[in-house]
């Protein structure tokens, strides 16, 4: 019996002890195996008293058990030591940067013009688009501005010959519209416009949205709702707005509206965002649509003027320069 | 057009503010560009008169002056020129302030004492001048506040007029306004005729009748045009920006921004014959008053006289007959001019005066008789002289007839939502000048005055009512629609998702003028005749692009120049080929365009720098051409001036060129300045936006089996050509072909390159036997070796 302890007690230790699987393997088989220490005592159970039998097998069998499951636990606790050490090894510096490209990014101008489209579509408007390279027609008389009208004057035209100018306006889309189709009309006109003149606030290419709401009953006040809803939408705020009496050829009423901006330092003043106005009759009318029967309005922006707000550029030119430490600020 | 605010309270003076006056009339559609005072804000000037002027003794150009205040006298040293005994000039005194930060004491100018200054009218912020000091007129009380004197407590207030609004380019037509936002009556000033003292008259033939309707012309004999023009007429005069001539042009002018009737004077002596009112003949020449002479068109309106054309009507007068220093007899002109006939005809000639500027936009036609005796009288007034009787020609059915229009009250009530009382509308079209017909529970009949000929139809009403009633008040409603849904054809691909698509790849979208140099233009396409504009802005931005690259070129250039050497770049937009004279045939097309350069990743400790090359930027074409399940492109060598013959390819979609790719040419990289190798891709943006929908195909349950082979080719053997024949010849399961490997050089002959390619066959229902697999290769290497003489490398 004293044996049994003995034994039990030197592969206890000895499993303690181990440092690796191998070491593990030769101690199972020193007491454990065919021919191991504990394994050789069942053998002399035929020189134990009868009566001790039963009870002797049961301390050796439980002193085997008591060793495999340290040699388990050993097992498993050099399991987990050497993998933490392989992991160790494997530790790399993640504060270094990833590999590959870095995305780019879209103009502040589309990504404006897309905020604008996407608030029109998001209550029913198409989007229109047409030439660029536009007939007199197209872009002044049918929009009620014959020949040498003083309007004209207000926009500086490009021309290419008498009767063929770059648009200066996306006003010919909605023309080509009305043209082609019935009311009800729900459409917007993005895309480049041109107009004759460069400095500091003026680019002699720039883009608009327009946009065109014909049916029944149409009312200012419709035009006044969604514009403003608009507004607040784009600026994600509840924008205070003015709604001033103004001039355009192709519109009765025409309407330019201001929006209160306060500048770094609190001071505040109104700022022109948008022009429009209810559709001439004559408009109308030259484009084949009852005038009677049928009312609507139409309103004009510039993109680059709300991407000028809405990202703070105070610079109109930086964005036809494509410079990359430009562009890049609105990734 | 600007004015003071003090003479336009003369004629109305509501009880509100200035602030509250410039906006008022903002938000009446009379914008208001700008209010400044009329002076700077000094304190302590008085009118001063120099009593004696001596030389200094110390210094050339100084003076030594005694000033009179009229009560003391005071040393002061002075270095204008026109400084002398006898003139009366602001004095700022010692203790007088001109500025917040310039305080008169006394001083010391060269060991000489001087107690104040006289001022300029720059010094005073009167005007720009600063040529010497300010003189007062004669009788200007000394000792008075300059202030007073001046009444220089007021505004000058700018407003920026819509075209549709001279009626307004007047004091008149301003106060009308005010008179009606207020409800206030306007007090109009009173012009009486004159009593004609002399029954001289000069005659008057119109000729083109059509383009002038009304002349008025009298006889002024004697008027004394060195009399000096009053105080109040040149401050008033100065307010709106125009300076002080003589008293017949100071009259005019005045007459101008008073009433709103440009006018004319002649130096009577000057005129041969009579007058005639008609159109130029070709070639005629004139000398303007600002001495520049003009050749005219015939659709041009002069008055002349017997001999020659004297002025370009309503627009400006020649330098022969106009009044000058030596003039005596004057011939005034009213008239009014025809619109349509002057419109743009001033800017024909590169002028722009405020008689054209009137005429082009309208000026009342019933307003020239009432202009010229009030001129006249003021004239008189000033410069004395006896008026001769006025000579009228008209043609009636040449004027602008009176307008009859409706409003309905339910197109009213439609527009603006809001019902307003019968009475507070008929009130506004009353103020407005309009004269009310008749009104009824369901219209009003108005009929548009002389001055409102912009009024002309029903919508016009509404929008006087509206503006005076006050835009700001009509509410603001969300209208209502049948909801209606426009279907958006899932085949093709959104443009944002071509963008997002590349600007995945790293690209930047770019945005360049539509508009590039002629020269840039023919080095890139020398066969193209690009579209030329009548009148760019510069050589530079001269003709419209026939492709974005150019512009994506320079864009690039640009970032090259800043040391932004890794460079992506897009661009949406249209491009523009064909011949103006054929516009329905010319080519708008929309296009998307890239521009690639510098290292293909971002310069990092994970990559040793690698450029980007031409399977970079062929990469992102095939990834775009792929989007939404696109038929297949076909990639042929290109043959375009602007790439590399070499690296460049045209690509076609169903045979049809969409397209092209390549390196930037280094012969036109260097001539441009690029420093490295550039990379572009052009491509039709339809052939880019067209897909198809996806069609479901059974996914095979069988293993797939691959063989890899490296085969030994001609070098200039396309890849393409092998794959093409392997999938002709591999047989009906096989699957796909992969390139991993293409090598030239050690261990191939010359000429040669080794091609690695592993094949896939994968059947629908079966498992592929080898015997299956070992066939399908046999045919593939009989085909290749057949066909191209190409074998598997031993």
């Amino acid at each position: 019996m004293e044996n049994l302890q003995q034994i039990l007690d030197e592969a206890l230790k000895a499993v303690d002890a181990s440092e690796n699987e191998s070491a593990l393997d030769e101690i199972r088989v020193h007491y454990l195996g065919k021919k191991g220490a504990l394994t050789a005592l069942l053998k002399q159970l035929a020189n134990v008293a009868a009566e001790d039998r039963p009870k002797f097998g049961q301390l050796v069998n439980e002193a085997k058990e008591q060793v495999q499951a340290a040699i388990s636990v050993q097992r498993e606790q050099l399991a987990t030591a050497a993998l933490n050490q392989k992991l160790a090894t494997e530790t790399i510096d993640i504060t270094l940067a990833g590999r590959g490209q870095t995305v780019g990014g879209l103009h502040p101008v589309t990504r404006t013009q897309e905020r604008i489209e996407g608030f029109f579509r998001g209550i029913g408007f198409d989007v229109a688009s047409g030439p660029e390279i536009e007939d007199d027609y197209h872009n002044f008389e049918a929009l009620n501005i014959p020949a040498h009208h003083p309007a004209r004057a207000m926009q500086d035209t490009f021309y290419f010959d008498a009767n063929t100018v770059l648009r200066t306006h996306t006003s010919p889309v909605q023309v080509r519209t009305m043209e082609t189709s019935e009311p009800p009309i729900r459409i917007i006109c993005p895309g480049r416009v041109y107009r004759c003149d460069s400095d500091q606030t003026h680019t002699p290419m720039f883009h608009q949205v327009e946009g065109l709401l014909i049916d029944e009953n149409i009312s200012f006040a419709d035009l006044k709702g969604i514009l403003q809803q608009f507004l607040n939408v784009f600026f994600e705020d509840d924008v205070k707005t003015r709604f001033r009496p103004s001039y355009f050829p192709f519109t009765e009423p025409s309407i330019e509206v201001d929006i209160w901006r306060v500048n770094s330092k609190g001071e505040g003043s109104w700022l022109e965002v948008l022009g429009c106005g209810m559709v001439h009759p004559k408009v109308l009318q030259m484009s084949g649509i009852d005038s009677e029967k049928y009312t609507g309005f139409a309103f004009g922006m510039g993109v680059e003027r709300f991407a000028m707000l809405r990202y703070r550029v105070d610079d109109l030119r930086m964005f036809f320069e494509n410079d990359l430490r430009f562009l890049k600020q609105f990734n | 057009m600007k004015f003071s605010e003090s003479w336009l309270r003369e004629w109305v003076n509501p009880e509100i503010s200035s602030e509250e006056l410039a906006a008022q009339i903002t938000m009446a559609g009379l914008e208001v560009d700008e209010v400044l005072p009329v002076a700077a804000d000094f304190s302590g000037v008085v009118v001063g008169e120099i009593i004696s002027a001596e030389a200094h003794p110390n210094a050339d150009k100084l003076q030594v002056c005694t000033v009179s205040d009229g009560s003391e006298e005071f040393q002061v040293v002075c270095g204008a020129p026109n400084a002398r005994a006898g003139i009366k000039t602001p004095f700022a005194k010692v203790g007088a302030v001109l500025a917040p930060d310039f305080k008169i004491k006394k001083a010391k100018l060269r060991q000489v004492d001087s107690f104040g200054m006289l001022c300029s009218a720059s010094e005073l912020g009167l005007s720009d001048d600063n040529s010497g000091i300010l003189e007062l007129a004669q009788n200007a009380p000394v000792g008075k506040d300059l202030r007073d004197y001046l009444q220089l407590d007021d505004l000058i207030i700018d407003v920026d007029l819509t075209p549709n609004r001279s009626d307004c380019l007047s004091i008149r037509g301003l106060a009308r306004e005010v008179g009606v936002l207020n409800k206030k009556d306007v007090q109009a000033v009173s012009v009486e005729p004159v009593s004609v003292s002399i029954d001289d008259t000069f005659p008057v033939i119109v000729t083109a009748e059509a383009a002038c309707p009304r002349y008025l012309g009298r006889i002024i004999k004697n008027v004394n045009v060195k009399a000096a023009s009053p105080l109040w007429l040149t401050e008033k005069l100065r307010r709106s920006g125009i300076r002080s001539i003589d008293p017949v042009v100071d009259v005019t002018n005045y007459v101008l921004l008073e009433l709103g009737q440009p006018m004319h004077a002649f130096d009577l002596e000057k005129l041969r014959g009579s007058i005639n009112v008609r159109m130029a003949q070709s070639n005629e020449k004139i000398t303007l008053l600002n001495d520049e002479e003009i050749t005219l068109r015939d659709d041009t309106l002069v008055i002349a006289d017997d001999d020659s054309a004297l002025a370009l009507a309503g627009i400006m007068g020649g330098s022969m007959s106009g009044v000058s220093a030596t003039s005596q007899h004057i011939f005034l002109e009213s008239a009014f001019f025809a619109p349509t006939l002057l419109a743009g005809k001033a800017r024909s000639y590169g002028l722009h005066t405020d008689g054209s500027h009137r005429f082009e936009r309208g000026v009342d036609s019933e307003l020239q008789k009432e202009a010229i005796e009030r001129a006249t009288q003021l004239i008189i007034e000033i410069a004395g002289g006896n008026a001769g009787p006025i000579i009228e020609k008209v043609a009636d059915t040449a004027l602008p007839q009176a307008r009859r229009v409706r409003l309905r009250r339910q197109k009213l009530d439609q527009y603006l939502v809001v019902h307003l009382d019968t009475e507070q509308v008929t009130e506004i079209l009353m103020r407005l000048g309009l004269k009310v017909i008749e009104v009824t529970e369901l219209e009003w009949t108005v009929e548009s005055p002389s001055h409102r000929f912009d009024i002309e139809i029903e919508e016009d009403l509404i929008e006087e009512v509206a503006r005076i009633y006050g835009y700001n008040n009509i509410p603001s409603n969300m209208p209502a629609a049948a909801i209606n849904f426009t279907a958006s054809p899932e085949a093709k691909t959104p443009i944002q998702a071509i963008r997002s698509t590349l600007v995945a790849q790293g690209y930047q979208e770019a945005i360049t003028y539509s508009f590039i140099d002629s020269v840039i233009s023919k080095q890139f396409f020398p066969d193209i005749e690009p579209i030329a504009l009548s009148n760019p802005i510069s050589a530079e931005m001269g003709v419209m692009r026939p492709s974005l690259l150019p512009g994506l070129v320079k864009a690039y250039l640009h970032n090259q120049n800043r040391q932004q050497l890794d460079v992506r770049l897009f661009e949406t937009g249209r491009r523009f080929i064909g011949r103006i004279d054929e516009l329905q045939q010319l080519d708008q097309q929309e296009c998307i365009a890239g521009l690639l350069a510098g290292n293909r990743e971002i310069e990092s400790w994970s990559n040793a720098g690698e450029k980007v090359d031409f399977y970079d930027v062929k990469s992102h074409v095939e990834t775009l051409l792929s989007l939404n399940n696109s038929v297949s492109a076909d990639y042929t060598r290109a043959s375009v001036d602007y790439l590399h013959p070499g690296r460049s390819a045209t690509v076609s979609i169903s045979g049809k060129e969409v397209g092209v790719l390549g390196e930037l040419h280094p012969q036109l990289a260097k001539k441009l300045g690029c420093n490295q190798t550039v990379y572009l891709f052009d491509l039709d943006l339809q052939a880019v936006i067209a897909g198809e929908l996806p069609v479901y195909s059974p996914v095979s349950k069988y293993p797939e089996v691959r063989r890899d082979f490296a085969f030994l080719a001609d070098s200039d053997l396309p890849v393409a050509t092998l794959k093409e024949i392997i999938e002709q010849t591999a047989g009906e399961s096989f699957k796909k072909v992969v390139v991993f490997d293409v090598y030239e050089g050690a261990g191939i002959d010359f000429n040669k390159k080794s091609v690695a390619l592993g094949l896939t066959w994968q059947h629908h229902s079966h498992t592929l036997s080898d015997e299956e697999i070992n066939n399908s290769v046999e045919q593939v290497l009989v085909a290749l070796k057949d066909q191209l003489g190409v074998v598997v490398r031993g």
